[in-house]
């Protein structure tokens, strides 16, 4: 590549930061506007079936920080079942590895809404009944494709057009 | 008849800076403008990562290997698994090579980006070329948070494959970002490759030269700058990398502007072997049967890859229990760092700044 | 054009009042002193909306757009935030010059609209000598940022401060020499005579002139791709780094004042200042103020920056010489050839710049080689 040195490569990164101001911006306006995220994201929030855990206790045994805390007992049909279960998401890093590891496939989930903020940090510990499914803690598909289907698709920035067009 | 006297003074730029990329503290003496030594003080953001990794089973260490290189996330989990997989005799599915191999250039583009986005930053350039960057970074980090959930830290490659097979959607998306890529890396061309300025600030400054480069034992874009054509993809293939075409981009002199160069070049040939990839891949399952507690026998293994960084290599020593006995990263940007001294001494306060940029170091794997 | 030169008057030059003045002189003065301190003001709280927006959008994406209707009010919130942040002063900082350098950075850019022109007959006082007083006045600005980087007591402070007084010597000369071609070809000078003699606009008979004007106040006011001064990514804000709460208000203000100044003069020097068809000229003027800055933010979002010895050298060795070959030049033409059309003159005049600058820019190495210790 030649050195041309009189102005030449300037002239031409100005003109390309021009053509720059006749292509749509690509800002959303939260929180007006929001994007779908991924079918299979893996939100802030853990949610747990009461109905179908088998309180195995291997999502406590598989998380590599030891956030979910799981005392289990026999009942009086020789069946285990939870007394307590508590998870700390001030320290969870929201792995996975605890959906993937439970045995039945849909006792333990990660949640889709990914917002989740606490003015304290004694209430990031949630237990037992807080970590049911309810209408603002919707779940996600991470390991669980019946789910997945359900959920709307992402948006991609691929996909967005400048103005109707392509992007180049 | 007045002689003037000078002294050389000592500048601290500190861990708090907007342009040393993470916590990183250089003490510069210099003599006016011109350096006359400098002295890199690191272990600000020291983890204890090995440490961590002997207090847990080998799948947990997983996601703990992700915070290493924060910015290329994929290209930490996979010489780690292939470690583990030499250790415990793995077969990989020929599916899951081709994913592996997909997502870890596509993940060597977004780290490029990101690297020569802030060095255009380092140099003055308003954040626009950083911005346009980030679009096509943007783009790819949707497509990774289509198939694992996550946009930063992946936790996506298993012992045996990857955790998840891709969805419908992805092949179609790829294409599209693989077909309309080339374009955009014209267009950086066109606002930064020729512009005097830019020559001016980048060419012949902070030359490495080949013998240094190579008894320094620098990886990755550094050492091709400096002429020498080494590259792991070809040198020691691994994976599937032998059925695609490709070529090394080697620079000439070794200053900042042919390792800028370098890292535009791999962009476009990690482009090239992803429209191969999408064109190869074979059907089939994406994780083969290994079990949970895995418990590999005793004996060592050492697995490496070209990550967008250099070589980054995991050495695992096992002694037949869950949990690895020793794990040592070798680490390329902490050996590309050693490197800085003789590329920096005499020249000027500016240039130290966009040297230290263009090596395109990440802390986390600095510190560890 | 015309070549006769007015005879220079050592008293006390200042033109008498428009003849249709009620009140004396120091009712003139103190409206016109209102009217221009909210010229400034609003002019700059403009200026920061039109450059954040148009950064913006350069860059794909919106501006600031929350406080107010499309972001009008985010120059206010920003100002309400730096004078209610503390005023913190380092224990071994200079007192008197740390308190002082602030004042002397913004003053003189605010004494300089004295002499800018607003309209016909609108200024504050139409000074005989106009641009030898706005030249003397934006020379202390730079004493102003020394004392900042000295009174810091802070070695990042002392470099910033030692870059911007090489930068800004070096830039005085072909600064000067590019405007007396405009005063050759006026005859005078005083502003507004500059403004009446623009039958064409001077940027199309002094190209040349029009350049290195231009890219030297991007120098003297400490903007891309000059602004290694306050160069975030090196040295965090240069002489600006110990100033908090209202004294860093005054050096940013003083900052867009500059930029302000900058558009009003080449405005007023090369672009025909308020003269234009339909519009009243205070509005022309306005427009041509924003055609320049836009070209100013333009150059901004898109380039790097110099160092700091590639810079002196671009300034000694291109533009010094290019301003003396126009001096030159557009003397021999008032001297041998005072009737020629002004067409031919553009042509020739744009041809001769073009021809100079392709050849010399062939020949001009930016430098920068290592420095053998």
């Amino acid at each position: 590549m030649g050195f041309r040195r009189y102005g030449n490569g300037i002239a031409k990164g100005m003109a390309l930061t021009f053509k720059h101001l006749f292509r749509k911006p690509i800002t959303t306006q939260y929180p007006e506007e929001r994007l779908n995220v991924s079918r299979r994201t893996r939100g802030t929030q853990i949610i747990w079936n009461k109905d179908t855990c088998i309180a195995c206790s291997a999502c406590a045994r598989a998380c590599p920080i030891g956030c979910i805390d799981m005392s289990t007992s026999r009942g009086e049909d020789k069946k285990l079942k939870v007394d307590n279960i508590t998870i700390d998401f001030g320290l969870c890093i929201f792995c996975g590895l605890c959906v993937e590891a439970c045995p039945v496939g849909n006792a333990i989930f990660l949640s889709y809404n990914w917002e989740y903020a606490e003015y304290q940090r004694g209430k990031l510990v949630l237990s037992n009944d807080e970590l049911l499914y309810s209408k603002t803690k919707q779940v996600s598909g991470y390991y669980h494709p019946e789910v997945e289907k359900a959920l709307p698709e992402q948006t991609l920035l691929v996909n967005r057009t400048n103005r109707g067009k392509p992007w180049d | 008849m007045v002689t003037l006297k000078t002294e050389p003074f000592v500048i601290n730029l500190g861990p708090v800076h907007p342009s040393t990329h993470g916590v990183f503290r250089l003490r510069a003496t210099l003599d006016g403008e011109v350096v006359l030594d400098i002295e890199p003080i690191i272990g600000y953001l020291h983890r204890g990562i090995e440490k961590i990794a002997e207090g847990r089973n080998y799948k947990q260490d997983i996601p703990l290997t992700d915070r290493l290189d924060y910015v290329a996330s994929m290209s930490n989990n996979l010489p780690y698994v292939m470690a583990v997989e030499k250790l415990a005799e793995i077969a990989v599915p020929e599916r899951a090579e081709y994913l592996r191999i997909i997502m870890a250039e596509m993940q060597r583009i977004a780290s490029h980006l990101l690297a020569v986005g802030s060095l255009a930053n380092d140099l003055g350039t308003f954040f626009t070329p950083f911005q346009y960057m980030f679009r096509e970074r943007e783009k790819i980090v949707d497509l990774f948070e289509m198939v694992c959930g996550q946009r930063l830290l992946y936790n996506y490659m298993r012992f045996g494959g990857v955790s998840h097979d891709i969805p419908d959607e992805f092949i179609p998306a790829l294409s599209k970002l693989v077909s309309t890529m080339p374009g955009f890396i014209d267009e950086y061309d066109q606002l930064l490759a020729e512009n005097e300025i830019l020559l001016a600030r980048l060419k012949g400054v902070g030359i490495l030269p080949k013998e240094l480069a190579i008894n320094s034992s620098v990886s990755g874009p550094v050492l091709r700058a400096s002429g020498v054509e080494w590259d792991i993809r070809k040198v020691d293939s691994y994976s599937v990398y032998d059925r695609f075409k490709f070529d090394i981009p080697t620079g000439v002199i070794g200053d900042c502007y042919d390792r800028y160069r370098v890292r535009i070049q791999e962009m476009r040939q990690s482009v090239h072997i992803l429209e191969q990839a999408i064109e190869q891949l074979p059907a089939g399952e994406v994780l083969a049967k290994v079990s949970p507690r895995l418990k590999p026998p005793g004996g060592e293994a050492y697995a490496h890859i070209e990550a967008p960084k250099g070589e980054l290599g995991f050495y695992l020593v096992s002694d037949n229990s869950e949990k690895p006995y020793r794990m040592h990263i070798r680490a390329p940007s902490l050996i590309n760092l050693t490197a800085l001294r003789e590329m920096v001494i005499g020249w000027k306060l500016a240039d130290v700044i966009v040297t230290f940029g263009s090596i395109d170091i990440c802390l986390g794997e600095v510190d560890r | 054009m015309q070549a006769n030169v007015t005879g220079f008057n050592p008293t006390f030059a200042y033109n008498t009042l428009p003849p249709d003045w009620p009140g004396n002189f120091w009712l003139h003065w103190l409206i016109f002193t209102i009217i221009l301190i909210a010229f400034i003001i609003a002019t700059v709280i403009m200026f920061i909306w039109f450059e954040r927006r148009l950064i913006g959008r350069f860059q794909i994406r919106l501006g600031p757009n929350r406080v107010g209707p499309f972001g009008l009010f985010q120059a206010i919130a920003d100002v309400v935030k730096i004078l209610t942040k503390e005023d913190i002063v380092p224990q071994k900082a200079d007192k008197v010059v740390f308190w002082l350098a602030p004042l002397v950075a913004l003053v003189p850019v605010l004494m300089v609209f004295a002499v800018v022109p607003l309209q016909s007959g609108a200024i504050l006082v139409d000074l005989d000598i106009g641009i030898l007083y706005v030249l003397a006045l934006s020379s202390i600005v730079s004493i102003g940022i020394f004392m900042a980087g000295w009174g810091s007591n802070n070695k990042y402070s002392i470099i910033g401060a030692m870059r911007d007084v090489a930068q800004l010597i070096s830039y005085e000369i072909p600064l000067v020499l590019s405007i007396v071609g405009v005063v050759l070809l006026t005859g005078s000078l005083s502003l507004s005579e500059i403004v009446r003699a623009q039958n064409i606009p001077f940027i199309l008979l002094q190209p040349i002139g029009f350049f290195v004007f231009f890219i030297g106040s991007l120098a003297e006011i400490n903007r891309c791709p000059f602004d290694l001064v306050e160069a975030e990514s090196e040295i965090i804000a240069g002489y600006n780094i110990e100033f908090s709460g209202s004294k860093f208000a005054a050096f940013f203000l003083a900052e867009y004042s500059e930029a302000v100044l900058l558009s009003a003069l080449t405005a007023t020097l090369f672009l025909g200042g308020w003269s234009g068809p339909l519009l009243p000229p205070f509005l022309w003027l306005l427009i041509k103020m924003f055609a320049v800055f836009a070209l100013i933010v333009w150059i901004r979002s898109t380039l790097p920056r110099f160092r700091i010895d590639q810079m002196m050298a671009f300034a000694w060795k291109f533009l010094l010489p290019l301003a003396l070959i126009n001096l030159l030049l557009t003397s021999l033409q008032i001297v041998f050839w005072p009737e020629a059309s002004s067409w031919i003159i553009v042509l020739l005049s744009f041809a001769i710049g073009i021809t100079l600058i392709l050849v010399w820019s062939k020949s001009f190495k930016p430098g920068g080689n290592k420095v053998g210790i």
